[in-house]
This record gives C-alpha cells, sequence and structure tokens, in this order.
C-alpha cells in the first residue's frame, strides 16, 4: 500500500465510521434479526436461522403446514401507499403555488417566509398532532368554523378516518415540499418569464410550459421528501387515524411491541425499504438528466 | 404619410418614490420609422434599456404613450404585443431544443403544427443553423445560442424587433460578425430593428439613425454621419468619437461671424456655426481630430507645441497643447509615410477649416 492510498483511506475513515456507525451497523442488526427465529416471549433466539418471516409476509401456514396466500399485510402495504400517494399529491397542490409565491418576493421577505414555513419543526410532532385533533374532532375548531359560515350543520366525522390521516400526514411534511420547490423556483432566471411573456405565452401558459417543467428537478424532490417519510410515518395514523386506518409504520411498530414477533418486524421494514429505495432508483433514472436553469 | 413603426410622446418612467425615486426616463419622445435599424445609444444608467423595455411592455410608463404603428400600446401586457425581443443573456428555454425554442412563439399564436415545422427550419436557416434543431441551447456556443435567440424572435414576425445589447457577451471577432449578420438580417426581414447598445462603434456602422441618450433624456437623434459631424451637445461630440473642444466669444460683423478663442486666436464661422448670434456671445466649438491640419510655424492658425505624438501605422495622432493650455489632438493620415519633421516640442499652426467647426448648444 503507497502511502498516498493510505493518507486517502485515512481521510474519508471518519466519514466511514459515521456512515458504518450510524448506518450499516444498525441496518446489519435488522437484517440479521429478521433472518432469525422469534422467541417464545418476544425477543429473539440468536442461533436459529430461518426465513420464516418473510414467507410470513405474504403467506399464512396453515394447520397442515401448507402455505396460503394472505393479502392483509399486502393490503396494509397498499392503504400506505395510496395515503403517502394522496398526501403528497395534496402536498404538492399546496406547495407549489406556496413556493411560487415565496420566489416572487423580494429578498428580504423570502427570508422572513422561508423562516416561517419551518416554524413548525420547533415544536414535536407529537403536539402538532394532538393540535389537529382540536381542530379536526366533533364540535372542534373546523366544525365550529363550517357552521359559523352556516355550510354545514353535521357533526364533523372526519375524525378518526383515512382523511383525518392524509389531512394531518399533509401538514407534517408540506414544508419537505415547498423547500425544494422553492430553491428550483428562486435560482429559475426571471427573464425565461419575460421571454415566454415576450413570444405570446399568456400567465397560464408561461407557467405550464416554462415554469412548470423548469421546477421539475424540485417537485420530484420534494415528492420524494414527502412520499417517503409519509410510508413510515407512526404517529398521525395512531394519533389522528384511531386505530383504524393502519399503516406500514403501525405494523412495523405493533411487531416489535405488542406482537413480540421482532423477526417479522424487521422483514417488514426491509420490505418497506425495499420499496423506498426502487422509488429512488426510479427517480434517479427519470430525472437524472433533467435540465438544470443556467 | 407612412405611419411610424414606434412613436412615444412625453414618455417618463420613475423608480421608487420620495427621496429614493430614480427617474430613468424623463419626458422622452422619439418617433422610430417602418423598417428602421434604429439604436438607442448611451452610457450605461441613461435610460436606454428602460426605454426599450417600455416599448416591449415590460414595464409600464409613469407617463406618456407609445404608438406602434398609430395604435396605442400603453396598458398591453407583452404577450400582447407585436413585438419581441432578443436579450442580453439570450433567456433561451434550457428544457427545449432549439427547433422547439424558435417554435415557442409560433405555438403561443396557435399556428399549427405544419407551419411550425416549415418555420422553423426557414429561421434556422435564415441564421444559417441548418441541422441544429434537435440540440440543447446549452450545447451550443455564445454565437450561436445568440443565433437561435434571433430566429425564435423572429420567427413570428414581430412588426418590430428589440434588441437589448445582444453582442455585449460575444468576443470582438464574432461580435463584428454578428453586427453584419444583423444588418443583413433586418434588410432580409424588413423587420423594425431597435438596437440598444453603449459601443458607439456599433451604433455607427449598423444604425440607419440612432438617439443619443445620457439621464434618461436623448440629446440628439440623426443618421449616424449626422451625429458624428453635426453633434449638438457636448455630451455627444464627446460620447462618438473624439473631439476637441474650444471656447469663445462670438463677433459678427456684417455676414460673417467670427469666434475669438480663449488661446488667443481666430475661427470663422459659416452656416450653421455661425447662425443667428450675436456679439459677445459665449460658444463652445468641436472641431474632429481628423478635420485640423497641421502647417509650419509660420503659417496662418491657431498656434500649438505638440507633445506627444503616437504613431498608428495608417495615421499618427499629435497630442498639441494650445497656448492658453487646452489640449488639442489632430490626427492626420500616413498617405506620403509618417512626417518625421513633426517631432514632440516642435511649435506648429494648427489650420481648422470653417466646415470642420460644429458650434454646440451647451
Amino acid at each position: 500500500m503507497t502511502a498516498a492510498t493510505r493518507r486517502r483511506i485515512l481521510q474519508i475513515a471518519p466519514a466511514m465510521a459515521i456512515i458504518g456507525f450510524f448506518m450499516v451497523a444498525p441496518l446489519g442488526l435488522m437484517a440479521y434479526v429478521s433472518l432469525l427465529q422469534k422467541g417464545v416471549n418476544g425477543g429473539v433466539v440468536w442461533d436459529v436461522h430461518t426465513t420464516e418471516a418473510y414467507v410470513n409476509f405474504i403467506f399464512e401456514r396453515d394447520f397442515d403446514d401448507s402455505l396460503i396466500v394472505n393479502t392483509d399485510y399486502l393490503q396494509i402495504f397498499a392503504r400506505s401507499f395510496g395515503l403517502s400517494l394522496l398526501t403528497a399529491v395534496l402536498a404538492l397542490a399546496i406547495g407549489f403555488p406556496t413556493a411560487l409565491y415565496m420566489a416572487m418576493q423580494p429578498e428580504g421577505r423570502r427570508n422572513l417566509l422561508i423562516f416561517l414555513v419551518t416554524i413548525p419543526f420547533w415544536t414535536n410532532l407529537l403536539v402538532r398532532n394532538y393540535a389537529w385533533i382540536l381542530l379536526l374532532r366533533n364540535g372542534g375548531l373546523v366544525e365550529g368554523l363550517l357552521r359559523w359560515l352556516g355550510l354545514s350543520d353535521q357533526p364533523l366525522g372526519l375524525m378518526y378516518t383515512p382523511y383525518a390521516v392524509s389531512i394531518g400526514l399533509t401538514y407534517s411534511y408540506l414544508p419537505f415540499m415547498v423547500l425544494p420547490i422553492y430553491a428550483s423556483l428562486e435560482k429559475l432566471d426571471s427573464r425565461l418569464i419575460e421571454a415566454a411573456f415576450d413570444l405570446g405565452a399568456d400567465r397560464r401558459r408561461a407557467l405550464t410550459r416554462v415554469i412548470l417543467p423548469l421546477a421539475v428537478p424540485g417537485i420530484a424532490a420534494g415528492c420524494i421528501l414527502v412520499f417517503v417519510p409519509a410510508l413510515g410515518a407512526y404517529v398521525t395514523p395512531e394519533l389522528l387515524g384511531g386505530g383504524k386506518s393502519m399503516m406500514i409504520g403501525n405494523l412495523i411498530q405493533g411487531q416489535f411491541a405488542a406482537a413480540r414477533n421482532w423477526p417479522f418486524g424487521a422483514a417488514l421494514a426491509f420490505a418497506l425499504l425495499a420499496i423506498v429505495l426502487l422509488a429512488m432508483m426510479i427517480y434517479l433514472m427519470r430525472f437524472r438528466r433533467a435540465p438544470a436553469a443556467p | 404619410m407612412e405611419r411610424p413603426a414606434i412613436e412615444a410622446r412625453g414618455l417618463s418612467k420613475t423608480f421608487g418614490s420620495g427621496l429614493d425615486a430614480v427617474h430613468a426616463l424623463d419626458d422622452v419622445s422619439l418617433t422610430i420609422r417602418q423598417n428602421e435599424f434604429f439604436t438607442l445609444l448611451g452610457p450605461s444608467g441613461c435610460g436606454k434599456t428602460t426605454l426599450l423595455r417600455l416599448i416591449g411592455g415590460f414595464e409600464q410608463p409613469s407617463g406618456g404613450d407609445i404608438f406602434l404603428e398609430g395604435q396605442q400600446l400603453t396598458g398591453l401586457p407583452p404577450f400582447k404585443r407585436p413585438i419581441n425581443t432578443v436579450f442580453q443573456s439570450y433567456a433561451l428555454f434550457p428544457h427545449l431544443t432549439v427547433g422547439q425554442n424558435v417554435a415557442f412563439g409560433l405555438e403561443m399564436l396557435g399556428r399549427p403544427k405544419k407551419e411550425r415545422e416549415a418555420r422553423v427550419e426557414q429561421m434556422l436557416a435564415l441564421v444559417k443553423l441548418q441541422g441544429y434543431a434537435n440540440r440543447r441551447p446549452t450545447q451550443l456556443s455564445g454565437g450561436q445560442q445568440q443565433r437561435v435567440a434571433l430566429a425564435r424572435a423572429l420567427a413570428s414576425q414581430p412588426k418590430v424587433l428589440l434588441l437589448d445589447e445582444p453582442l455585449s457577451a460575444l468576443d470582438l471577432k464574432l461580435r463584428k460578425e454578428m453586427q453584419i449578420e444583423l444588418k443583413r438580417l433586418q434588410t432580409e426581414t424588413g423587420i423594425t430593428f431597435v438596437f440598444v447598445t453603449h459601443d458607439q462603434e456599433e451604433a455607427l456602422t449598423m444604425s440607419d439613425r440612432l438617439a443619443v441618450m445620457e439621464s434618461g433624456q436623448i440629446l440628439q437623434i440623426g443618421a449616424p454621419t449626422e451625429i458624428y459631424e453635426h453633434p449638438q451637445r457636448r455630451f455627444v461630440a464627446d460620447f462618438i468619437g473624439e473631439t476637441n473642444f474650444l471656447e469663445g466669444r462670438i463677433e459678427v460683423a456684417g455676414d460673417t461671424a467670427v469666434a475669438h478663442l480663449a488661446c488667443g486666436g481666430k475661427l470663422s464661422l459659416n452656416g450653421q456655426a455661425g447662425a443667428p448670434s450675436s456679439n459677445g456671445e459665449a460658444v463652445t466649438l468641436a472641431v474632429r481630430p481628423e478635420r485640423a491640419v497641421i502647417a509650419p510655424a509660420g503659417a496662418e492658425g491657431l498656434s500649438a507645441r505638440i507633445g506627444a505624438v503616437v504613431y498608428m501605422g495608417t495615421d499618427t495622432t499629435y497630442h498639441l497643447t494650445l497656448t492658453d493650455g487646452t489640449a488639442f489632438i489632430v490626427r492626420s493620415q500616413n498617405n506620403e509615410g509618417a512626417r518625421l519633421d513633426l517631432a514632440s516640442g516642435a511649435e506648429v499652426k494648427v489650420q481648422i477649416a470653417p466646415a470642420a467647426v460644429q458650434r454646440l448648444a451647451d
């Protein structure tokens, strides 16, 4: 080993140590756990190796030991996907106009707006979700507002439904949509918009033909940043869904806690990880060569 | 009478308000004729770009009106004006191909696909970029991007094309090429070009007429020869080419007027330079360096001493000092080789023909 090679290895050693300690080691441990047999009273039997946990994800073992397809877990995954997708779409619908508005403000004002967008992060997620319970519950603030406006005199009935979960998730992850889109819009050359106007594009077509396509990298990043954590959300479905719309996060938590089935919980976590990685790969292949604003 | 392509009446534009207010344009009126290559020339901050942006509709005037072929433009947004712009930075859409960039304006006008494709071909041929339709703008050189920007702006056949210092980002050789190219495009398309530049040489070589601007006002409008030969204001004479300024007082005797200069000499004035004036009136005269002649010390003319002599091949520049200390530059062509007798320190006379003297209004 030459001195140069040794120096290079030493230089990247801290980074490698951090990645190894905080990412590879825990993941490796979980991967190992997912391939063990569950202990009778929880935990795992450390010396019995089996792929049973992964089999259980799709199949159910009948009395005669034959495998029957069990779609219960796939349904939970599908619901999580649906809710996360809805969340990403809602966050995009709210986030894009917000980011566009922010990017059009004078410079000093923009920094203030970014600051305002990040303020919710200063409060614990749990507290913020409880706040949404107060807003959405029957007799809550939203219902009161609708009643006052004369739009409805029925109880809201929104709490503990998938819609409540979706609203909560959208709220929680909205900043992750706004900020990347803002970043791509902010560096967009305003002369391109002027050029579009100049060539006969009205506001709508300047938006759809120039601004939107150039914001695509930001939009894609925002969608990933909202979709992925929404997929593994735990607190929001627990509090706002009232245990009626279980998502992957709750399922995994249940396996480690109540069901005392660590290998299965770990296997579920890896199934989720595989899906997320697949989504990331699709993103990279689709947008790697996305045109950047000059 | 033919309607002017662009007419501006009493146009003003103020940015900000109160003490911070900047008067970018101050009561500007001008008329740009059809099919004209018209240049707005001035130093940065003179308001030429603001005037262009008002014509394009990117800014709204604080006062006054703009007309396009007699039709009121004021208040119309840029996308409703049959006027296109070539931006200084080109502003090509990076997410579209060259062909899509050129077709953009036609698409916005709702022209059918067949026509758009034919027109893109035609425009790319016009700017000599055949076969580049499927490239991305970022794959092109600066000069090529410039041509695409021109093709894009010309594709929808605007009534007026605005060019905002389009050549400033190009290197000298390319800039000379594009100057000729632009002039050719203007002649071939017959579209009125309004060109903004701070480069006086560019303005002189390309324009049919030009307007010299300073501090939000138009100082003089005219053909390049008129602006160069007969500048009316000190700023115009100074900004375009080199000029000698002579201060003096006028003495009228019958039909002729003579200026008694501060340096002690006399210059007889004819026609324009002598025109109605009264005895003793203070006057500033401008003389181009190439219009003055150096004569031997014994001849008629203004006494001067030669300072520096700068030999430049085709011609030589003599930096003289008049008797009152005024600097005076004479440039003479080396038709018969360099004149070795005119060395630094020599006493000479400067002869100026009456026709070479231009009287300034300020």
